[in-house]
């Protein structure tokens, strides 16, 4: 196997407040390979997003890293200071937000905020910086590149903008995109673009995404891999396929069962009874076992870790080798 | 209760917005009046027990086809008649509460949508002292009011899987998924027929929406309650509908029963909006790519609006506003389908 390009190792994300301080990711650990798609799905609050913004270093305080590290090409980068962050920021991984038309300043041109991009991270002249960002808005297929570059933000519709987005971190080439929920606020015909753009672009340019969403369909779409996680840790990781098709994670059996199907009538939906725990009262033991139907004595008190299930790498008891040996 | 007439009928619904600049602009800088028709000729009717439900994108009219039903907006155009009868003289007559009472609307953000200075006790409360429906006063004291009062809102709360005692909280005490809830709850009070359901379960996660999906769909078994049904989530809506209104840029462009649509749809719309749901379970089903955006209301494309992005456009739909007709058992809109050429 090639050296991972990005490696998260037992992190720990923790907010200090008056009261007590609330562990919002604890002990999560995956990695990505050069080019691949790693999809990170989870409902609300379940510290996907976080995750994204760990690995950018872009955490609010008064949220820190607290243990743990993360490395990028073999190299430390959770603690390194502000200003080596920002090189690196942009300019080795990239990042795509949910909300386009926050993500892009409104008082700039398109193109000088592509050009501004890429002239702060590539040692290229002003016309060839041009030239560059023309041949970005080209590829995110946005027609007319030529005039549209001197627009401003507001001229553009929702799905253009996330083009421009996309286009913006793609611009210095970088080797891995934290995309966070890069769909949610689109339509799902224009969705559907922006995958598929996303997809192929990525493709092309080589470079590795972690896709956060909380859409399974777009996940499905998408990803080589994926995580689910719930209540700060990761619950199941593995191939998406094998995900999809044959969760071991009562968890991850229970969310996708909640899903609509497209091809099967069900007079109802299975349910996951309850509601993702708060950061303020994670359950003993296993943080889903208020919810699960299959909980047991062991899931009371003791946490468990990724262990191998089926395909896929699962934190649950069920799959834990004394247990299938009993069985 | 009469089986045959459907409950609720919508005729030539139409409702435009005037959007045109202030007077001093227009004087000054000529600039026009400009009209969005938000909702444009719209017909459909719901029969008793049935969800029906309006699928579109964002823009497309659906939420003010739903605001035009219970009364929110007055038409510009058309008729919604309830029960035989019709709603906009009926809203403005001595008759109006009576009928409010037995359509009711739940909308699409359950933070927005309660009151945080409420308790859930006044918030499911309110509509039953509203309408006088808590015990009457017939010699009764205050005390025995408050607790058919009480009693009714833990009956309500129950009937959604909340606590009776949750009636002592707050909203912000609850999750999404739970608020939605007590709004369900708040709708039901009135015991009304007809429910609007406004994007109800957009706001909330996958998991919370499996709840809520499955809570509406066995009240509407038990109480035979009848559903419009927003969304544009076309899964959901594959889950509780029994009739589909496709809609675009204010206009019904195909209408069927839930199997005939998802299996056969006819508008190339349609067919686009079906294409474009990310296939989870990866069968392998071959999807043409979605192609372009919704156009601007402000100013909407000549003949079928949808032609710009339409496959199978030709002359005729680019001159020619198609009706919506009855074609082999759905009702449908496009030249292309009439003509036979898809």
């Amino acid at each position: 196997m090639t050296a991972a390009l990005l490696e998260v190792r037992n992190l720990r994300v923790e907010f200090p407040t008056r009261h007590a301080t609330l562990v919002a990711l604890d002990d999560v650990s995956f990695e990505i390979a050069p080019g691949e798609i790693l999809g990170v799905v989870g409902e609300s609050g379940a510290g996907k997003s976080l995750t994204g913004a760990a690995i950018i270093g872009l955490l609010d305080p008064p949220g820190r890293i607290a243990a743990g590290e993360i490395r990028f090409d073999g190299r430390r980068i959770d603690n390194l200071p502000y200003e080596a962050m920002r090189k690196i920021r942009g300019r080795h991984i990239g990042a795509i937000f949910q909300d386009p038309l926050t993500s892009l300043n409104p008082l700039y041109t398109v193109g000088r905020q592509l050009v501004e991009t890429i002239q702060t991270h590539l040692a290229v002249g002003a016309d060839e910086a041009r030239r560059r960002a023309i041949k970005l808005l080209q590829e995110t297929g946005i027609p007319a590149a030529e005039q549209r570059i001197d627009q401003f933000p507001h001229q553009f519709s929702g799905g253009m903008r996330q083009r421009v987005v996309i286009a913006l971190a793609l611009a210095a080439e970088p080797k891995l995109i934290v995309a966070d929920e890069p769909t949610t606020a689109l339509d799902v015909s224009i969705q559907a673009q922006i995958i598929s753009l996303l997809k192929r672009l990525c493709k092309e340019h080589g470079a590795a995404v972690m896709l956060v969403t909380h859409d399974m369909g777009v996940i499905a779409e998408t990803c080589d891999r994926v995580a689910v996680m719930y209540a700060g840790r990761i619950a199941e990781i593995g191939p998406v396929h094998d995900v999809i098709h044959s969760p071991a994670h009562p968890y991850t059996v229970g969310l996708m069962g909640s899903i609509p199907a497209m091809d099967e009538d069900r007079e109802r939906l299975l349910q996951i009874d309850g509601a993702m725990p708060r950061l303020t009262a994670i359950p003993s033991g296993c943080a889903f076992h208020p919810r699960c139907p299959k909980a047991f004595g062991r899931c009371h008190v003791e946490r468990p870790n990724l262990m191998a299930a089926q395909a896929t790498q699962a934190a649950c008891w069920l799959h834990a080798a004394d247990m299938k040996a009993a069985a | 209760m009469s089986s045959g007439s459907p409950l609720v009928e919508v005729g030539d619904l139409s409702k435009t917005f005037d959007v045109s600049p202030p007077w001093l602009n227009r004087v000054v800088e000529r600039k026009p009046r400009q009209f969005v028709h938000a909702v444009d000729g719209v017909s459909f009717s719901i029969e008793r027990g049935k969800t029906l439900a309006l699928v579109g994108e964002s823009g497309c009219g659906k939420s003010t086809v739903a605001r035009l039903l219970v009364g929110l907006y007055a038409p510009t155009r058309g008729k919604v008649r309830f029960d035989g009868t019709e709603t906009t003289e009926a809203l403005r007559s001595g008759a109006a509460l009576a009928l409010r009472r037995r359509m009711q609307m739940i909308f699409q953000d359950p933070y927005a949508s309660l009151n945080p200075r409420w308790k859930v006790a006044d918030i499911v409360g309110e509509p039953l002292k509203e309408h006088g429906l808590v015990a009457p006063a017939d010699g009764r004291t205050r005390g025995a009011r408050a607790a058919d009062l009480k009693a009714q809102v833990a009956e309500l709360l129950r009937s959604v899987g909340l606590a009776p005692a949750d009636a002592e909280k707050f909203p912000h005490q609850f999750s999404g998924g739970q608020r939605q809830r007590i709004s369900i709850a708040r709708a039901l009070a009135t015991q009304p027929e007809f429910l609007v359901c406004d994007e109800p379960t957009s706001a909330l996660d996958v998991s919370v929406q499996a709840q809520v999906l499955n809570i509406m769909k066995d009240l509407q078994r038990k109480q035979g309650l009848t559903y419009l049904f927003i969304s544009h989530n076309l899964a959901v809506v594959r889950h509780v509908s029994d009739q589909v209104g496709v809609m675009y840029l204010g206009r019904l462009v195909e209408l069927a029963e839930k199997a005939e649509l998802f299996a056969r749809p006819r508008h190339p719309y349609t067919r686009m909006l079906l294409d474009a749901i990310p296939d989870i379970h990866m069968s392998g089903r071959a999807r043409t790519p979605v192609q372009g955006e919704v156009p601007n209301p402000l100013n909407p494309p000549s003949g079928c609006t949808f032609h710009p992005r339409c496959p199978h456009a030709n002359a005729r739909c680019k001159a020619e506003r198609p009706a919506l007709l009855q074609i082999k058992g759905v009702q449908v809109a496009c030249h292309a389908v009439e003509e036979g050429r898809i």
